[in-house]
């Protein structure tokens, strides 16, 4: 990016970088708002976000840029991830609306609003364009960083008291104070046995069957698989995979081999016997 | 000299003080200290009378400023005093009939655990009623005009354990109001056109104001004279007042009070001269409830109301003279004066039947007492034959002198005032020859079974007969005193006024005099008096004193049953006023209810009912609050667009 | 090519993810798609910053990220606490607030 992009007038290269980003961040934006996993959703948004991001640059703002991909993209998607993980990655909203009316009226509203926000625009239509060749001529970030420490200086101070606010305030959300003693092993297996529904340790996954994998059920001596070996997160988002059949399948396979071959060991004798 | 003055108001003011705030512990002496102070204001009054005598007659008005009561620029109110002729004529009669009355109500209300505070009252009302005829300007004047209603309010209350006394007080006081407003815009007037409501000035310029104004604030000062003095159309108050005791009908609602309205009139005499129309109005009145009271007192049966209304028509006679103008201004206030003496005399009388008959009032129950209460007949025939003017004694003097001024008005109003007045005379003949045959004369009708010419006897008179039966008897010295003081007042005063125009001369700077032209001479007028008081005497004698008198009233005409209700006033008043005003206020109270009561609880319904409907969108989703979010921001940018595109 | 147009897919933008919030019920889609919408604003802020030829609007869009990350912290803290108690992320579960 030259002195000439920062120009007035855009280059034929911005244009097609636009029209081609921009459609690819309205499709980001609509999927994050239609699909219905949140961590696709998620996924759509850091897109759109990052072509945002170069966005910026292309218009001069590169320190902009940068932060847009570090901090947006890099913390502050990851933090939804995060959470999206911990809500329950796997399970999909419902797209069914429950409210009545409120599809029509939030589809009205929208509608109106974005018809309305682009006949503001145009009707406000800046022509002449500056462009940054001066605000920039000794370096964007020189040129920020003059304004954050002198004009702007009260509101970057304050910032920096309301990210450390924030920053306590999510930890006393989501601090949860403890208000009995945390029970020792020896009293959880006191407990276990008095109560006598389930005194040896809970089965471990994978017994009986070839895999050890956590998502992957034991298997009851008949076959079926048992709930209680799998993670009830992972049973509530349905991520519980099933090989009970595949596992039988196995089991009758070895059992008929091991047949055979006690059937083979049975006969030797008996045909050494003649 | 003058500055005496303040003392005779103050010594009862200072009486009324102390008695009303001394509390219990001048139970005992209350009714001394009340009377010892009225007697000082008296004998006040014996001394300034005295000096006055001494004086020229051009030189005896004195005058005493005690303060500036309301110094505004361009609003001078003075408490100052004003002491002439006709102040001094009053300050007399007040405080002596007033002290009198003091002395006989120390008997009278002898067994009333309140007497204390009787006496404070009757102190209160002597320092209002001196305050009012001392007083040199008419706002003064109105303070004291207000003092005596209050006064009055409370004495006709005074037993206000009794339904009906209280439901009197507050009637007399609410007739009262609508004279007070009269006065109140009276004064007004006054000050809009004089600038000032001082004696002096105002009198002296009303010759230079024009007629209308002194019309309008004639008749202004004739409604508050009407309300003080029951005149019609104000008079329906003054029957019921009779519920207070009887001292206290005798001093205000016979001698003193209800004089205040003729007091008014002769002292605001430059006006009403200035003013034909309404001095003509004034005599119509006085004519019209001379007339008037004469009538309630022919069929009345209760002795006090009887009187009553003997009281109505005796000051219908002072209104007449008084409405007659210089004429009439000095027999008016002789009339007045002789007024005074013989009708608190007959109160007073009245008081001491009542007071030996166990409280009866009932004449029809009385009968014969003349041989049980020797003092009392004696005492209260005098007053009867004064007040018939009996030639010689006091009423005959002043009332004749009015007959004749009557005439002499000249013309048709002349004539047909003068047989009016003359037609008084025969009445008031007739029915207090009535009330004395009834009560003194025949045979006796208290004490046994009722008389058997009465058979449908009323359970209400059965019971009040009946409770007790009476033991006649003559009233202790501190009631008769009083009475034979008054009565020797009934018989001399008239004549003393009368030789060589003792009375006349007197008033004559204050008043101004006119002898007018009379059609009828002199000597005429006093023959017609005398025949027509024999006639009066004669019918009521045929009537009442040869046959014996039932115990029950019989039905009588169409008029006596219409004059035992008092002339139908209070009928007419509550038609005419009490009706109406319920239906206005009626509607008032519809309008407020409806109207707006309405439009306020129509807002809070129509809120109410809105915010009911409003909830439902307070459903609680986010997302429903935030489509409303959203759409408000739309309707926001579209009312700026809009507005940029304007 | 127009610098208004960055302007115009800002809009573009931001109604969508306004569509976004009304429409999802996942607290965390709809606050992703809250962010959508800052993103948006922060795109104009650039490109009127290039037009008018000074910083000022970078500054602007540069506290913007501050304040959502500062946003973004507490209210997946809250998101985080409404799961727990409710075993559900749903916005429309949280609607005690009504009469």
């Amino acid at each position: 990016m030259n002195a000439a992009t920062l120009a007035a007038a855009t280059s034929t290269g911005e244009a097609v970088q636009f029209w081609i980003l921009g459609t690819v961040a309205v499709v980001g934006a609509l999927a994050t708002v239609l699909l219905r996993r949140a961590v696709h959703s998620a996924l759509c948004l850091a897109g759109t976000m990052i072509i945002l991001a170069v966005f910026y640059l292309a218009n001069g703002a590169y320190f902009l840029g940068v932060v847009q991909i570090v901090v947006y993209t890099g913390a502050i998607m990851m933090l939804f991830l995060f959470v999206v993980m911990l809500v329950g990655v796997t399970a999909a909203d419902s797209l069914t609306e429950t409210l009545k009316g409120q599809r029509w009226l939030a589809a009205l509203c929208g509608l109106g609003f974005g018809i309305l926000l682009i006949a503001g625009i145009g009707n406000a239509s800046v022509t002449t364009s500056t462009g940054l060749a001066t605000a920039n001529a000794a370096g964007n970030v020189q040129g920020l960083a003059e304004l954050i420490f002198t004009r702007y200086v009260f509101a970057f101070e304050l910032t920096g008291a309301l990210l450390i606010t924030a920053a306590v305030g999510a930890m006393v959300l989501t601090h949860r104070e403890r208000t009995e003693r945390m029970p020792s092993q020896r009293e959880l297996a006191e407990r276990r046995v008095r109560e006598g529904t389930q005194v040896p340790p809970l089965p471990a996954p994978g017994v009986y069957a070839r895999h050890n994998a956590v998502d992957i059920p034991g298997l009851l001596p008949d076959g079926t698989p048992s709930e209680l070996t799998v993670n009830p997160t992972l049973r509530a988002r349905g991520q519980v995979r099933d090989v009970s059949g595949e596992a039988l399948a196995e089991l009758a396979a070895l059992e008929r081999r091991s047949e055979v071959r006690l059937e083979r060991r049975d006969a030797s004798p008996e045909e050494a016997g003649k | 000299m003058e500055n005496l003055i303040g003392l005779l108001v103050a010594a009862p003011l200072l009486g009324a003080a102390v008695l009303l705030c001394g509390g219990r512990r001048l139970d005992r002496a209350g009714h001394w200290i009340g009377t010892a102070l009225a007697a000082a204001s008296f004998a006040v009054g014996v001394v300034l009378f005295a000096g006055m005598l001494g004086r020229g007659a051009e030189d005896r008005a004195l005058h005493q400023h005690l303060f500036s009561w309301v110094p505004v620029e361009g609003f001078q109110a003075d408490v100052a005093f004003q002491l002439d002729q006709l102040s001094m004529t009053f300050v007399l009669l007040i405080t002596g009939v007033g002290s009198l009355i003091h002395i006989y109500s120390i008997g009278y209300m002898e067994h009333d655990p309140r007497r204390r505070r009787f006496f404070g009252y009757l102190n209160l009302f002597l320092a209002a009623m001196l305050l009012l005829v001392l007083a040199d300007n008419y706002l003064l004047l109105y303070a004291g005009w207000e003092g005596v209603g209050l006064a009055s309010y409370l004495l006709i209350g005074f037993w206000q354990h009794k339904p009906s006394a209280a439901t009197a007080a507050k009637k007399a006081f609410l007739v009262n109001r609508v004279g007070d407003i009269g006065l109140s815009i009276a004064i007004m007037l006054m000050f809009t056109t004089f600038g000032t409501f001082a004696f002096g000035p105002v009198l002296e310029s009303a010759g230079d104001t024009s007629e209308g104004m002194l019309t309008a604030i004639g008749l202004m000062l004739l409604l508050a004279a009407c309300g003080k003095s029951a005149q019609v159309p104000l008079q329906s108050w003054l029957g019921d007042a009779m519920e207070g005791p009887t001292p206290v009908s005798a001093l205000i609602h016979a001698a003193t009070m209800v004089t205040a309205g003729v007091y008014l009139i002769t002292r605001s005499g430059a006006i009403f001269n200035g003013s034909p129309d309404a001095q003509l109005v004034v005599a119509i009145v006085g004519a019209v409830t001379l007339i008037f009271g004469a009538i309630v007192g022919c069929a009345k049966d209760d002795i006090k109301k009887a009187l009553a209304g003997s009281t109505m028509s005796q000051i219908g006679y002072m209104v007449l003279a008084a409405g007659l103008g210089p004429i009439g201004y000095v027999f008016a206030i002789m009339h007045l004066v002789t007024h005074g003496f013989f009708k608190a005399g007959l109160f007073l009388g009245a008081g001491s039947v009542m007071h030996g008959m166990n409280d009866e009032v009932d004449m029809r129950k009385y009968g014969g007492l003349r041989k049980y209460m020797p003092v009392t007949f004696v005492t209260f025939g005098l007053g009867y034959l004064a007040i018939i003017g009996f030639p010689g004694l006091s009423g005959f003097w002043s009332k004749d002198k009015i007959i004749e001024a009557a005439f002499a008005k000249g013309g048709t109003e002349g004539w047909i005032l003068g047989g009016v007045a003359l037609l008084g005379a025969a009445l008031t003949a007739y029915y207090m020859t009535r009330v004395m045959l009834l009560t003194f004369f025949g045979e006796k009708r208290w004490g046994s079974t009722p008389s058997p010419a009465a058979p449908d006897v009323e359970p209400a008179a059965e019971t009040s007969g009946e409770h007790a039966t009476p033991h006649p008897h003559e009233s202790p010295k501190s009631m008769t005193i009083p009475m034979i003081v008054l009565a020797f007042g009934s018989v001399f005063a008239g004549g003393l006024f009368s030789w060589n125009s003792s009375f006349l001369h007197w008033l004559e700077p204050v008043t101004g005099h006119d002898h007018g032209h009379s059609p009828l001479s002199a000597a005429a007028v006093t023959g017609a008096t005398v025949v027509v008081l024999l006639i009066g005497v004669a019918l009521a004698w045929l009537q009442y004193g040869r046959k014996p008198v039932p115990v029950t009233a019989p039905r009588g005409s169409l008029l006596t049953r219409a004059a035992r209700r008092d002339l139908l006033q209070d009928d007419f008043n509550h038609v005419a006023l009490v009706k109406p005003g319920e239906y206005l206020t009626r509607g008032l109270v519809y309008v407020d209810n409806k109207g707006v009561d309405g439009l306020v609880n129509g807002t809070a319904a129509a809120v109410g009912g809105l915010s009911g409907r409003m909830r439902r969108v307070q459903n609680g989703f986010v997302r429903s609050y935030a489509v409303s979010m959203f759409g408000g921001t739309a309707v926001l940018i579209a009312a700026t667009l809009l507005m940029r595109a304007v | 090519m127009n610098p208004m147009n960055y302007v115009y897919l800002a809009a573009l933008l931001f109604t969508i993810g306004a569509a976004g919030v009304l429409l999802r019920r996942n607290a965390i889609v709809v606050f992703m798609c809250v962010e959508l919408m800052l993103n948006a604003c922060n795109l104009t802020l650039v490109a009127f910053s290039r037009m008018h030829g000074n910083l000022d609007g970078q500054i602007i869009a540069f506290f913007t990220m501050v304040v959502a990350a500062a946003e973004v912290v507490v209210g997946l803290a809250i998101i985080v606490m409404l799961f727990r108690t409710r075993h559900s992320a749903s916005v429309d579960d949280a609607s005690l607030m009504k009469l």
